[in-house]
């Protein structure tokens, strides 16, 4: 008998893996660790991509190259959100997202 | 056939040099600029007068009848197939004709103000206008279709605006600049209307098709056209009474003629060009160019062009007579002129011999041209000797300025229709035809004559005889010096000189007719005797008086009293106009308007940003700058799509 994962066992992982991410987002001060769930809640989404694209429509490859453009718009917005989290601490000296809250009206 | 080339030429030319002097005249060519222009100004009117023996000796003319060309014709804005806005060149007699008038004073000018504008801080600036100016009339006077004679025509305008405020640091010449633009302005907003009602009635803007179309009943176009009515008369009437507003405004028609004598502000020479010889001929050349329109198809509308041309010629030389600025004495002059011009052609009737008011307004165009451009310049001449424009500082120049006393006198001459002068044989067939075809305008015509003779030779005896000149006691330099400006500036003179001397001479009826075809012009000997005899009664009358400075014309003014002292201030027209502008329109159109805009219009606009501001100050606290609290609600609100989307709108 093989452990062959189902559909229901990825979108379980993958739903999981979405919800943790978004805990993460509201509970985390530390923005760096803000940013990772973020990534956290994207690879959930890609997950859910490559799963179906496995089990429901095999041998079409727009899961993929959706799965794809999510990984690259990622890693792009882990390059701005950096930058804006260095920018945050060189003017107030500290990632803790509670510091940021005079850019507001 | 008629070379393209060539001809378009002609106004291109100057627009080179309204380019070149305009973009790199005050920097690199300031000495050098007048020379420029007048050297492209040179070369246009050469091909001018080879243009013009073509076409009247070698190719224009075929089985005895003038043809109209079109040597070049391209689409210029095509809006849907048929529809198009063309740009093109005509070729027929009085374009040919008017393409000689307009170069040939256009050189004179640009060679006079070598040396009338010498010295001037823009100097190129001006001779960049004075082409744009040339390259406009010219477009002008070869324009094919009605909307590209519209453009043009607004053109002229502007460069005329632009030449009168040339001195712009003079506040008169300012207004008189704005005065003229303004009431051409809206004299061409009934040109606009006009050519929008007559283009819609033909289904055209091409002249040729548009006159074919609207003049023979069997057009279809004419058919419907006919059917159109707005408050008791036709739509054609309306089309063609706007038209004929424009043109009475360009061509300073009462009671539109309040800016012509205004714009005398800008330099002498532009008054020679813009406002005797050329622009202000355009309102007589577009009705001449739609004639068979007026006269076929709207004779009501050609019977007002002669009454409006009527009254013009009259109170223009009552008004010259009692002026004392020389040059406002030859603006309304020229208005007087061009109202003979309008009458000619309003008496007029198409076909071939009653047609002879449009050959004979043609004539007197051509030849007023020759003749007022010289006494413009002339009193130029004197103007930049003398430093000043009334009369009453001037005198006794006969021996100073002998050249510019001989051509004046010249001019004068010819004005007042003394043979064998050049205004005689035009003015003769003038008042010959309105002697055929309306016995009233004859009349006026008649009395008019022989006032234009007595204020003419009350301009030449104030300025060349009277008392006696002391020579400059405030420029002692000049004090032994002759008063002649330079050969640049006799020049013009003398050539112009010539022009009003023989242009009478030229056949005219040969080449310019209604219909193409050369129409014999009939000397009356025993017809000219009554309007000579005028002429002469007004030039020793102008003599009696002014000829020795004395105290007759003083007790002449005293003892008509109220008549003259209405005519000194020009029949209290301006005064007329400024009430209407000020108290009527001003109050009861401008001052509600304003209100409703103050109150009404901004009003609205205030209680919309008012709003906005309000609402947004209101939740403005949502955005606290918690980056967690707006993702919490970006997660509210996608559940609650969610939800939406899923069990609600399935």
């Amino acid at each position: 008998m093989t452990l062959e994962p189902g559909l229901y066992h990825l979108l379980f992982i993958s739903t999981a893996l979405f919800f943790i991410g978004v805990y993460g987002f509201f509970t985390r001060r530390n923005l760096i660790t803000m940013l990772m769930s973020i990534e956290l809640i994207l690879n959930s989404v890609n997950l859910n991509f490559i799963t179906f694209d496995k089990y429901l429509w095999p041998g079409k490859m727009d899961g993929l190259f959706f799965t794809l453009f999510i990984i690259a718009i990622a890693a792009a917005e882990a390059a701005v959100a950096i930058a804006i989290i260095i920018n945050l601490y060189r003017s107030h000296q500290s990632i803790d997202v509670e510091n940021a809250e005079d850019l507001k009206y | 056939m008629p070379n393209a080339t060539i001809i378009a030429l002609i106004p291109l030319l100057p627009l080179a040099g309204f380019l070149l002097l305009g973009l790199f005249g005050r920097k690199y060519l300031k000495n050098s600029s007048g020379i420029i222009g007048t050297a492209l100004l040179l070369t246009s009117t050469i091909l001018a007068l080879y243009t013009a023996y073509e076409y009247f000796f070698v190719y224009g003319k075929v089985n005895g009848i003038y043809q109209q060309l079109t040597p070049l014709k391209i689409t210029w804005l095509e809006f849907s197939k048929g529809v198009s806005i063309d740009m093109g060149l005509m070729i027929d007699p009085i374009s040919v004709m008017m393409l000689v008038v307009v170069t040939l004073v256009s050189l004179m000018v640009h060679i006079y103000s070598i040396g009338y504008m010498k010295g001037e801080e823009r100097f190129s600036t001006y001779y960049a206008f004075l082409g744009l100016f040339t390259f406009s009339m010219l477009g002008l006077v070869l324009s094919t279709n009605i909307f590209q004679i519209y453009i043009f025509w607004e053109l002229v305008g502007v460069s005329s605006f632009l030449l009168i405020g040339y001195y712009y640091n003079k506040p008169s010449a300012v207004a008189a600049s704005k005065k003229a633009f303004i009431v051409t302005r809206f004299a061409d907003l009934g040109f606009l209307i006009g050519i929008l009602i007559l283009s819609y009635c033909s289904g055209t803007l091409d002249f040729a098709t548009l006159i074919q179309r609207l003049t023979s009943p069997e057009s279809n176009e004419f058919k419907t056209a006919v059917t159109y009515s707005f408050l008791g008369a036709s739509a054609l009437t309306w089309g063609a009474a706007l038209v004929f507003i424009g043109g009475a405004g360009k061509s300073a028609m009462f009671p539109l003629h309040i800016w012509l004598p205004d714009a005398m502000e800008g330099p002498t020479p532009v008054s020679a060009l813009i406002h005797a010889a050329t622009m202000v001929v355009a309102g007589v050349y577009l009705v001449a160019r739609l004639f068979p329109v007026f006269a076929i198809t709207t004779p009501a509308v050609l019977e007002i062009i002669g009454w409006v041309g009527a009254i013009s010629a009259i109170i223009a030389a009552v008004i010259a007579c009692t002026q004392t600025d020389i040059k406002r004495v030859l603006a309304y002059s020229t208005m007087s002129q061009i109202g003979y011009m309008m009458f000619a052609l309003g008496v007029a009737k198409y076909g071939a011999e009653p047609a002879l008011g449009y050959t004979a307004s043609m004539f007197h165009l051509f030849t007023h041209a020759m003749f007022k451009a010289l006494l413009f310049l002339g009193a130029g001449a004197v103007i930049h000797y003398i430093h000043s424009n009334d009369m009453k500082d001037m005198g006794g120049l006969r021996k100073y300025m002998p050249i510019t006393h001989i051509t004046f006198l010249i001019a004068c001459l010819a004005i007042a229709g003394v043979p064998p002068f050049a205004g005689f044989f035009s003015k003769e067939e003038i008042l010959l035809a309105a002697y055929q075809n309306n016995m009233t305008i004859y009349w006026i015509a008649l009395i008019t004559s022989g006032i234009t003779a007595f204020y003419m030779f009350r301009l030449y005896f104030s300025i060349f005889w009277s008392k006696a000149h002391h020579a400059h006691a405030d420029h002692p330099a000049t004090a032994d010096r002759h008063g002649e400006g330079g050969f640049v500036m006799m020049l013009p003179l003398v050539l112009l000189g010539v022009g009003a001397a023989a242009a009478g001479f030229i056949p005219f009826g040969e080449f310019v007719s209604s219909d193409g075809k050369s129409l014999e012009s009939h000397f009356h000997l025993q017809f000219s005797i009554l309007p000579v005899a005028l002429g002469v009664a007004g030039i020793l009358l102008a003599m009696w008086f002014y000829l020795k400075q004395n105290d007759r014309p003083a007790k002449l003014a005293s003892s008509l009293g109220v008549l003259y002292k209405a005519a000194y201030h020009k029949f209290y027209i301006d005064e007329i106009y400024l009430f209407i502008t000020k108290k009527i329109l001003f109050n009861l159109v401008g001052r509600p308007a304003a209100w409703f805009d103050r109150n009404v219009v901004d009003g609205f606009i205030n209680l919309t940003g008012n709003t906005t501001q309000a609402v947004s100050e209101g939740i403005k606290k949502i955005q606290s700058g918690k980056v967690q609290q707006y993702a919490i609600y970006f997660l509210g609100g996608v559940i609650v799509l969610a939800v939406l989307f899923i069990y609600i709108w399935k």
